[in-house]
């Protein structure tokens, strides 16, 4: 089969791509794009480190095809923040430390993100849950759970930035 | 010059790390994000077999798929003779890591890798590797360890003779080696005892499991000159790696460090990037690589499996007189697991007079062991800690009492022959038992468990620098990679120095052949020896700038100081100068002297060890056997916390992975000696679910021999967690489980097999 | 180089001619969370993949004016989650679904997928049977609605025919006093495979006792099982210690387990019996109206 041509707005922008059946949304990302931020830790949907939001939905990119990407719009890590103003999310991971070596960061903001656009006000354990598909090897998640409360008192307007 | 005593103004506060928003908004570039023109993309084919030799390899098939460039195998490599290297945290032989990195002819482990093609896609080399013909012969494999050293068990390296052992054997075994540490009459000690406590524990082996695989891009020129993009715990390690293994002279390879994705002692080696370079060379083409999550479980190091024997005699009043310890650990296809620092550290924070400590290294099928934080420790401190912990109850004391009595303070000697200096396991102690938490009530059915850990950390050869730019604006270097935000101490130092916020100095990771020599990231040595070199570059940096302030003002050099940032006259005999800032000096840098920098390389002594005590509340759902965690306190000597954030994380982080450890994670093999469960489904981490906050408490003991009193923190957190649980369990439950991981039906069947009697 | 083929066929017809007239292995795409990383292992290698999502009515819940729901079979976890009036006459067939993976895959997978990949561990599968759910199946000879628990006939195996798809699922009108729950026991806390599930619908009198019943297990036999035996201990009695006793045998005489790296045979068996205690406890609770907590 020759390679699809796929459209789809991806962080607002009108994009299309060429891909082959085969190429999961984050091989396009990755290897077509040159979108590198979503990372591929497991190809198997176990990590949460290709997390992406499509079309309002937050999901694991290695496990949608890039063929299926046709007409949606699409949020990478690369699209959280806007232009040099970060995303208090992305804020708070800064002040809390909630990052070592960075590699599951894209990953957990976006779905970080993607938790207070549906649940502004989650109890701690309602965001361990949520998150329970980021997985982190580094920070033992402590400082990744006070960020995300912290942001989403920001984003309530309970505490100034 | 030492700070310790200073009034600090950036040293222990937290800004923001100086690489953080790359990081949050995704363009720092780790190992598979970085691209070449005409980049190939390369697939390393593997042994499906635990253990066979290796009759043939028929790669013509694979050569002729269009848009294959090149194939290799360890013919392509050259035959390195039997050398040993110490590599700070275990020996490494070349020859070893080179048919590690590609099989000679044997197949030690299943997912050893045999040969590796690049192509132009990567779909092209995942097809071309199911065309490569490898005829095998297929032979026995062992796993467990005390099978492999029964007599009669299959061998895997017919020139492998037991070393430790007099007379030297003359049949090949697949014991390495052995090791022996004795203090005192450890006999005459256990018979002078009034209790004694044995018993015989057993870990699982479990993977280092960062989330990044290994990865990296490759290119060797025409001329001979290698460029390696890679992310690793060493860039100068990836360059001498690579050159030993391919017989390229050192300065011909430029290591590039790419940020990396974790690494936990499991990238201070490299698997792809030697093949990367060799496909490079035949294809004339820069070759990307990376491993899949499964090969990163197949193939890269874990660390061992083992046995531990444990015994403590001790009198009555508490005093522990003798100790015994017989520890056997896995080392994978090769010799070198972590033994040695096993039988140091589970022992290491008692003073203790009669001691025998006895370890083997055993070969067995399954991956090369890689380091994996504090190796050795955690597997011997499993131990070591539930036996303190059966002991105490047997004297009928207070665990931490227990410790307080018998513990390591300034002077002791250890029995493995250095002497404690300014160590902190004492007041770490104290904070344990001054914690709340651990006079905290507990419901029916919650238990709680308390445990310690010892690490030595180290120092080691280092490079670092510190540069004034045009404009005035600051640059650290440093010769190690980041793999926990040390860019963050390193630029705090330097701007402590200079009298600058932290905000002032960006800290960069320089190339190999940019910047000095630097041993790995590894054995928490970076912020303690890059912190020791980078201070000393900073402060002559303010030495120099002192120099030019002296002569636009033309005083003597002595009569200038340095304060905030800026030169001013000392005294008012000086001279009424206004003062000078780091901008006005590099204005005039030309023209007193040339451009202000400079650069330390030394070998960073003196680095102190670190203790913990860690504190665990469970509950056992008794059914189920699930145990959850319900509070978890880790208390900690980390000298000097340059930057308090992060050495909380690398203590929660430590915590997080030894819970995995002692609940879930294991390696589990099939009948064909194949790992069944080579996957973050089935290989069990621990989710943000899983655990609660995990509150770190810093206990400051400065390190004297640090200018600001920095220690090693990062290993010594995963070193308490199992024996920690465990304790808690036995409170819970009434049951000791001596076997990782402790996994619900483990727990469901101890319960229903223990007689019916209250939990003590 | 093998190709793979993609399709995505906008009706029901359309896409029954690509699955029946395919000269190789032809895969239906739902979500994907299970398709996509058998592709990715090499365990599948199809050779056409058929996308269902953009068939009308293959995404979305209605509910009838009798009460029962229709679910389009490719609709996302996510989406079941959200909708209330199932979440409140079908509580445990919801939280099933719920627990599938992590919050991503919750956004893709599918109780089509679910029950079609026949994994003998599919966490939404015990809920459906319990429920009684109908699967409307289409295919070159049209339209045929069946059991769920018809459907899956073996590890990875359906009787599905060449050429058929679910398009959705039936859950019937719920009468009053009428719940469901849903648990499975994993050795973490979230992200795993069930080593058992159990998901029970019981309808009660006003006295609280069981007039109609329905228990399902999962994980402990090669496909998930419908326990006759076990609903039987429940109906027509309260559930006190003596039929809690009663189920939790029966449970666990219905189990044939195997030794794999997710539980033992003697381990799974207990917990079958643990699990169905628990179950049925928040089942009469909920038919009683006494609680709709999540149970995770």
């Amino acid at each position: 089969m020759s390679k699809h041509h796929v459209s789809a707005v991806i962080n607002g922008e009108p994009t299309e791509f060429l891909c082959e059946t085969q190429q999961t949304l984050l091989d396009v990302l990755r290897d077509e794009i040159g979108l590198t931020g979503s990372k591929e830790g497991c190809a198997s949907g176990d990590c949460g480190a290709c997390s992406v939001i499509v079309d309002g939905r937050l999901i694991c990119s290695c496990l949608m095809l890039g063929c299926e990407a046709d007409g949606t719009s699409i949020t990478t890590i690369e699209g959280i923040a806007q232009g040099d103003h970060l995303h208090p999310v992305q804020q708070k991971f800064l002040e809390h430390a909630a990052l070592q070596c960075g590699f599951c960061t894209p990953g957990l903001i976006v779905a970080s993100k993607a938790l207070l656009d549906e649940n502004p006000n989650p109890t701690e354990e309602e965001a361990r849950y949520w998150l329970a598909g980021n997985l982190c090897r580094c920070t033992g998640y402590d400082k990744v759970i006070r960020a995300v409360m912290d942001a989403a008192a920001v984003m309530r307007g309970e505490k100034a930035a | 010059m030492n700070y310790i005593a200073s009034d600090l103004k950036v040293v222990g506060t937290r800004p923001v790390r100086p690489d953080g928003v790359e990081k949050v908004t995704g363009r720092a570039q780790f190992g598979a994000d970085m691209r070449m023109a005409g980049m190939l993309w390369g697939k390393v084919l593997r042994s499906p077999h635990a253990h066979a030799k290796i009759v043939s390899i028929d790669a013509s098939k694979a050569e002729k798929l269009p848009g294959v460039k090149a194939v290799v195998t360890s013919k392509d490599f050259p035959h390195i003779a039997n050398e040993e290297a110490f590599v700070g945290e275990g020996p490494m032989n070349f020859r070893d890591l080179s048919r590690n990195c590609l099989a000679w002819d044997k197949a030690l482990y299943e997912g050893h890798a045999i040969a590796a093609v690049a192509a132009s896609t990567q779909a092209i080399a995942d097809a071309a590797v199911e065309l490569i013909d490898v005829k095998y012969e297929v032979l026995p494999y062992v796993i467990d360890v005390e099978d492999a050293m029964k007599d009669g068990a299959p061998i895997l390296h017919d020139d492998l003779f037991t070393g430790g052992v007099e007379p030297k054997p003359t049949k090949p075994s697949n014991i390495a080696k052995v090791l022996t540490f004795k203090k005192g009459d450890a006999e005459a000690g256990f018979k002078d005892a009034d209790v004694v406590v044995e018993g015989r524990y057993t870990t699982q082996p479990v993977h280092q499991a960062y989330i990044e695989p290994h990865a990296c891009l490759c290119s060797y020129n025409a001329d001979g000159q290698v460029t390696v993009y890679s992310s690793s715990q060493g860039h100068f390690m990836v360059r001498a790696y690579c050159a030993k293994l391919l017989g390229i002279e050192i300065s011909d390879i430029r290591a590039v460090p790419l940020e990396i994705g974790g690494g936990f002692g499991g990238k201070t080696l490299v698997y792809l990037e030697p093949v990367a370079i060799a496909l490079s060379k035949k294809a004339g083409r820069p070759v990307k690589m990376q491993m899949t999550r499964e090969e990163v479980f197949r193939a890269s190091g874990p660390t061992s499996g083992a046995v531990i024997e444990m015994k403590f005699g001790a009198k009555k009043d508490g005093t522990i007189v003798a100790a015994r310890q017989v520890l056997k650990y896995q080392a994978g296809g090769f010799p070198g697991s972590p033994v040695g620092p096993g039988c140091m550290c589970g022992l290491a924070m008692y003073d203790i007079p009669n001691v025998e400590v006895i370890g083997y290294d055993v070969v067995s099928n399954r991956p090369k062991v890689a380091a994996y934080r504090a190796p050795g420790a955690p597997i011997s401190s499993f131990a070591v800690e539930s036996a303190m912990d059966e002991l105490a109850r047997k004297l009928n004391m207070d665990p931490i009492a227990l410790r307080e009595q018998n513990g390591a303070r300034n002077g002791t000697k250890t029995h493995y022959g250095p002497t404690h200096q300014n160590i902190g396991f004492l007041a770490t102690l104290e904070a344990a038992k001054n914690h709340p938490h651990y006079k905290s009530p507990l419901k029916p059915g919650q238990g709680r468990g308390i445990a310690c850990g010892f690490w030595f950390n180290i120092g080691g050869e280092t490079s670092a620098g510190c540069h004034v730019a045009e404009d005035g604006s600051v640059t650290a270097t440093s010769g190690n990679p980041d793999i926990g935000g040390s860019r963050a101490a390193i630029g705090m130092m330097v701007a402590e120095v200079l009298g600058l916020p932290a905000e002032q100095v960006r800290t960069m990771i320089p190339d190999t052949s940019s910047i000095g020599f630097s041993f790995l990231t590894g054995g928490s040595r970076t912020t303690f020896s890059i912190g020791m070199a980078v201070t000393q570059a900073a402060e002559r940096v303010v030495e120099d700038l002192k120099q030019r302030a002296a002569q636009i003002w033309e005083i003597p050099a002595d009569a200038v100081e340095w304060r905030d940032g800026k030169a001013y006259p000392a005294g008012s005999n000086a001279g009424a100068f206004e003062p000078l800032d780091l901008a006005a000096l590099a204005l005039k840098a030309g023209r007193t002297g040339g451009p202000i920098g400079a650069e330390v390389s030394l070998n960073a002594q003196g680095a102190g060890p670190g203790f913990g005590a860690h504190i665990c509340d469970v509950e056992v759902d008794k059914e189920t056997g699930a145990v959850k965690i319900l509070r978890y306190t880790a208390v900690q000597d980390v000298g000097k916390a340059i930057h308090p954030s992060y050495v909380e994380g690398q203590i929660q982080g430590g915590a997080a992975q030894g819970i995995g450890w002692a609940l879930n994670e294991e390696y589990i093999y099939d009948a064909k000696g194949k790992m069944d469960n080579a996957g973050f489904l089935d290989y069990r981490v621990p989710v943000a679910s899983d655990v609660p906050m995990i509150e770190a408490v810093l206990v400051e003991v400065p390190n004297p021999r640090h200018p600001f009193g920095a220690r090693g923190v990062g290993e010594v957190p995963i070193v308490p967690p199992m024996a920690a649980i465990a304790n808690a369990i036995r409170s819970a439950t009434g049951l000791r489980m001596p076997d990782l991981p402790m996994s619900p039906p483990k727990l469901r069947a101890a319960l229903d097999a223990a007689p019916k009697t209250s939990p003590g | 180089m093998p190709s793979l083929n993609y399709a995505a066929p906008t009706t029901v017809d359309e896409a029954v001619k690509l699955l029946a007239g395919a000269s190789g292995l032809a895969k239906v795409l739902s979500g994907g969370t299970d398709l996509l990383v058998q592709l990715r292992s090499g365990r599948l290698r199809p050779d056409l993949i058929v996308d269902t999502k953009k068939i009308p009515g293959i995404m979305g819940i209605t509910q009838g004016a009798d009460g029962g729901f229709v679910i389009g079979a490719a609709t996302p976890g996510a989406v079941i989650e959200a909708n209330a009036a199932l979440t409140k006459a079908w509580p445990g067939v919801v939280e099933a679904m719920d627990l599938i993976g992590s919050t991503q895959i919750q956004g893709r997978a599918s109780l089509a997928g679910n029950l079609c990949n026949a994994s003998p561990a599919a966490d939404s599968v015990p809920a459906l049977y319990a429920a009684a759910a109908i699967a409307v199946i289409v295919g070159p000879n049209g339209k045929r609605e069946v059991p769920v628990e018809q459907v899956p006939t073996g590890p990875g195996r359906t009787s599905l025919a060449k050429g058929e798809f679910i398009l959705e699922f039936k859950l019937p009108p719920r009468p009053p006093r009428s719940s469901d729950a849903y648990l499975r026991f994993i050795p973490r806390t979230e992200m795993d495979i069930a080593v058992v599930g159990c998901g029970i619908s019981v309808t009660l009198d006003a006295g609280g006792t069981c007039t109609a019943a329905r228990v399902s297990l999962g994980a402990v036999a090669p496909t998930v099982l419908l326990v006759q035996a076990a609903a039987d201990t429940l109906i027509g009695h309260k559930l006190d210690d003596a039929t809690l006793q009663k189920l939790d045998a029966a449970a666990q005489a219905a189990c044939k387990p195997i030794d794999d790296k997710r539980g033992t045979i003697v381990y799974r068996t207990k917990i079958a019996g643990v699990l169905a205690r628990r179950v049925a406890a928040i089942a009469f609770d909920r038919a009683l109206g006494k609680t709709s907590v999540k149970t995770h």
